[in-house]
């Protein structure tokens, strides 16, 4: 193993150890043994930086099943040790925010970190896994470790409410992902993604592309909350703020944008590709905003913040696809994946920060809903200034990263109208409306954030607690990712080289040569430009919409709540849950004959079917042997015992009539020259006839009792046709008979090879003995059945009369 | 109720049953019957016993177990098939001889009879414990 699996498994081997330093070292928060792991990991990472700034990888294996040819493959470059590099980061400011967070004494700290580890090394997983098997059981560790940690205070019903949705929408995903892996590599003929994408230009006129696009495009969906699947995000901020801000807004949610991101390059040169991830991403975009203004709490605002950023990315992603369908020399849509690469790590800062500030804010006043809260700019300043960054940022004003990477935005959006492939010229215009209406909800719930919460006048009488600034170790983590806001706003080109340009080269896998021309793009982030105009337009209209806000706000009670998703999800797990029980209901009646009628129609129908569909009709009358007198006497005596059962009004004329059957059988054997089976036959004729006469002699006095039979058609219609189908099959399957029976060799052979002259009983304990020995064994089983079921309830008797 | 008539004629009928169980037993392999039909046969002439006297009488008469038959009978059955194992062939091979005995004349001995004595005892065996477990129960 190298020091880069090591790293990758560092979490999960911390996890092992959690429950023991929880328990023996009760004096100190279990949360500062934790944090020297991320804070290591992350400075591991940024040695990377040097190899990945001059576009080199690095891929290190460890075999786990080399027969199915299933590797630990892990490889870093550009895209990766960004995502490495945030969740380390990101994961260690979380877990110094939840030291002072969650308190020592009422937590159940070793359930925390011990997910929350789980959590980090998953996600590392499933950035660093080169292969998709590893890849997939990477990201379902993520669903499980996130559905412990929203279900983290199990014992309220919305928690668990929240993480079953997160599961059952995640999961759901997940298993629609690993179908596309799979079909991934059936076409690729390998599972790593590297050669996947080495030779990825194949693969489109493939008949499993569109399948395998579908398949991974939901499950990128789903995981990254977007529309329609975003409605599993909000419930999940039900769990403790350092895991919505960690998971829900900075890592987790942004695994599906990571897979969209590397498997680009596959997919890009699909139209499909590129209408489904923009187009799902603009919509999301502008959907979750437009919902964020309306909610009341604070995890909820930012809960629909984050899908509909996560939206912009993925739309930017969508359009990034473009760039391969275009030289790269005047290739204009380069900018659109920088962006997407940009906004990843901003949203990451600022959305960060912001999920710890309401955090804060919750933890010192005792609530989250923003009808309660108001005033507090002068009570916790420091606070303040880190939303107000936050939410600046979000809303994409300059000085800060968010106003960066939102031009970028703009610019790519407006690019698209240049596009003139894939009705991209004309139904493309969407993209920048929808960016730019989305644009202005963005701003307005990040100025409702700020004003509901810190402005308008301080009423303690409403709040839980008397709120006060919160202690500085609490405020470390948020004031470190604000700092980060700032710095990136002022000199956005320390990334540029050392990150963003070898994640977009990683990206855009193929299209250019190291070190060709993405910086331009970078670098160039100032002039007079339309995109600097349709900000100005969000701020006018976004303030002017801010100030009107509470005369228009009705339009969102006019939602009728009944066509939310939310409402649909509830109702179609009612649905199927409904169903499914009346289903089984239904077909399930605990009826011995409905059953039967089940098992023979099932029979009837098969064998009919293959009867019909074969259509061999012929019947071999030569074969036929001639019909005796005997025969036929013999015949029409089993046929008139058989009518006689049937019929009979009385059970000891159906028992009788049974035994004539039995008897004409054995007569049947003599006739045959069977007399082996003759002997036999009459003996357990006798033996069952007596114990039939038993059964009939303990039968309960029923009032219907000798009443006869009732008569269904139902019945008669089934007994009829299994009596055709099985005639039928008799008599077709005499007719063909392609080989010669193997009798003769026991003719040969009964006195030559086992010194016998009685066929049967030789084959019987000879040839084929073993059978005989299983049929004895049959026999003790069943002897020993009857007499534990007799004995057995004999002595259940006798104790309920004591 | 005094049913002296099917008392002796029990006592007279009961070995001449048993004699012909034997007889098809023996005769299994060269005629029609064996093991099966033989332990039917046998079990026949038990439960004609069971009719004319009471369980208990029979039992003294015939102071044997039947579950404990039904276990020799499958310990003569795959104690006869593993048997072959210990001579390095595959299991279930039956072996032959014939040998001259006095008053027998020319006689073949052969391991199937063992095999279809653990049969005999089991289907005595199985008959005996389903009919008597029956019989007792109220």
């Amino acid at each position: 193993m190298s020091t880069l699996h090591w790293a990758m498994v560092a979490p999960f081997m911390l996890a092992l150890f959690v429950p023991f330093l929880y328990k023996h070292v009760r004096s100190i928060h279990t949360g500062w043994f934790i944090l020297p792991l991320p804070v290591a990991l992350f400075f591991y990472f940024i040695r990377y930086m040097d190899i990945v700034q001059q576009y080199e990888t690095v891929t290190e294996t460890v075999p786990w099943i080399p027969s199915l040819n299933i590797h630990f493959t892990a490889y870093v470059d550009g895209l990766s040790l960004l995502f490495s590099l945030l969740i380390t980061g990101i994961g260690s400011l979380v877990v110094l925010y939840s030291i002072y967070y969650l308190e020592k004494e009422k937590e159940k700290l070793h359930h925390f970190y011990v997910y929350l580890l789980l959590f980090m090394g998953a996600m590392l997983g499933v950035v660093l896994s080169d292969h998709l098997i590893t890849l997939y059981l990477f990201w379902e560790l993520t669903s499980i470790s996130s559905f412990l940690l929203i279900a983290y205070w199990y014992k309220r019903e919305r928690s668990r409410y929240g993480a079953k949705k997160s599961m059952l929408i995640t999961m759901f995903g997940g298993l629609l992902m690993l179908g596309g892996f799979l079909a991934l590599s059936v076409m690729g003929d390998t599972y790593s993604i590297r050669e996947l994408l080495a030779h990825s230009s194949t693969f489109v006129n493939e008949p499993l592309f569109s399948v395998a696009l579908l398949l991974i495009l939901l499950g990128a969906f789903t995981k990254s909350a977007q529309f329609p699947f975003y409605i599993w995000l909000p419930d999940a901020m039900e769990a403790p703020t350092p895991v919505s801000a960690y998971l829900h807004s900075a890592t987790m949610v942004k695994a599906g944008i990571y897979l969209v991101a590397r498997l680009t390059p596959i997919f890009a040169l699909s139209p499909l590709w590129i209408w489904l991830v923009g187009g799902t991403g603009i919509v999301t975009l502008f959907w979750a905003s437009f919902l964020a203004s309306r909610q009341t709490d604070l995890k909820g605002i930012l809960a629909y913040s984050t899908v509909s950023q996560l939206g912009l990315i993925m739309s930017l992603l969508g359009i990034g696809a473009l760039a391969f369908h275009y030289n790269f020399a005047e290739n204009i849509f380069i900018v659109a994946t920088l962006a997407a690469v940009f906004h990843l790590f901003n949203h990451a800062t600022f959305k960060g920060s912001l999920f710890m500030v309401v955090g804060i804010v919750d933890h010192e006043t005792g609530t989250r809903d923003i009808r309660r809260l108001g005033g507090l700019m002068t009570v916790m300043p420091m606070t303040f200034t880190i939303a107000l960054i936050g939410s600046l940022s979000m809303a994409g004003l300059p000085p800060f990263n968010g106003f960066l990477s939102k031009e970028m935005f703009f610019t790519a959006m407006l690019r698209v109208l240049e596009a003139d492939i894939f009705s991209l010229e004309t139904w493309g215009i969407l993209f920048p409306v929808l960016a730019w209406c989305g644009s202005v909800f963005t701003f307005l719930y990040s100025f409702l954030l700020i004003s509901k919460t810190f402005l308008g006048e301080y009423r303690p009488e409403r709040l839980e607690k008397e709120a006060h600034e919160a202690p500085v170790g609490m405020l470390l983590a948020p004031m470190l990712l604000a700092l980060l806001v700032i710095v990136i706003g002022f000199v956005p080109n320390i990334l540029s080289d050392t990150v963003l340009a070898p994640a977009v080269y990683a990206v855009l896998n193929g299209l250019f040569k190291p070190g060709e021309g993405v910086d331009v793009h970078i670098a160039h982030w100032h002039g007079w430009t339309p995109e600097v105009f349709m900000t100005l337009g969000v701020i006018a209209v976004g303030t002017v919409v801010y100030k009107t806000f509470p005369k228009w706000n009705g339009v969102y009670r006019r939602l009728p709540e009944r066509l939310s998703l939310n409402h649909l999800y509830n109702r179609l797990l009612e649905w199927m849950e409904k169903g499914s029980f009346a289903l089984n209901e239904r077909y399930m009646t605990g009826s011995v004959r409905t059953y039967l009628i089940y098992i023979f129609t099932a029979i009837i129908a098969l064998l009919s079917v293959s009867i019909v569909l074969k259509g061999q009709w012929n019947i071999e009358i030569s074969r036929f042997a001639p019909v005796g007198i005997y025969e036929i006497v013999l015949a029409v005596v089993i046929v008139a015992g058989a009518l006689t059962t049937l019929v009979s009004k009385s059970r000891l004329t159906s028992i009788i009539a049974l035994g004539s059957v039995g008897y004409t059988v054995a007569l049947f054997f003599v006739l045959f020259r069977a007399p082996d089976l003759a002997l036999t036959q009459l003996v357990i004729e006798t033996i069952s006839v007596a114990l039939f006469l038993l059964c009939f002699y303990h039968l309960p006095k029923l009032r219907d009792h000798g009443k006869g039979y009732s008569f269904k058609l139902t019945n008669a219609i089934i007994s009829i046709a299994v009596g055709v189908v099985v005639s039928t099959i008799a008599f077709l399957s005499h007719a063909y008979k392609p080989f010669e029976s193997i009798s003769q060799y026991y003719v040969e052979n009964t006195y030559e090879k086992a010194a016998g002259k009685n066929m049967v009983n030789v084959i019987l304990v000879d040839f084929r003995g073993f059978d005989t020995l299983f049929e004895i064994c049959v026999l003790a089983i069943a002897a020993l059945g009857i007499y534990g079921m007799i004995k057995l309830r004999m002595t259940k008797e006798e104790k309920l009369e004591k | 109720m005094n049913n002296v008539i099917l008392r002796t004629i029990t006592a007279v009928v009961v070995p001449i049953i048993a004699l012909f169980s034997i007889q098809l037993f023996f005769a299994g392999h060269y005629y029609p019957g064996g093991g099966f039909i033989g332990g039917l046969m046998a079990a026949g002439a038990i439960v004609l016993l069971l009719i004319v006297f009471d369980i208990r009488t029979v039992r003294k008469m015939i102071p044997i177990n039947y579950q404990w038959l039904i276990g020799t009978g499958l310990l003569f059955a795959v104690g006869t098939s593993a048997g072959s194992l210990l001579f390095n062939v595959p299991f279930l091979t039956h072996a032959y001889r014939y040998v001259h005995l006095p008053l027998l004349g020319k006689t073949s001995l052969h391991t199937a009879v063992l095999f279809d004595t653990g049969v005999y005892l089991v289907v005595v065996g199985i008959t005996l414990v389903i009919i008597e477990t029956i019989g007792e129960s109220d």
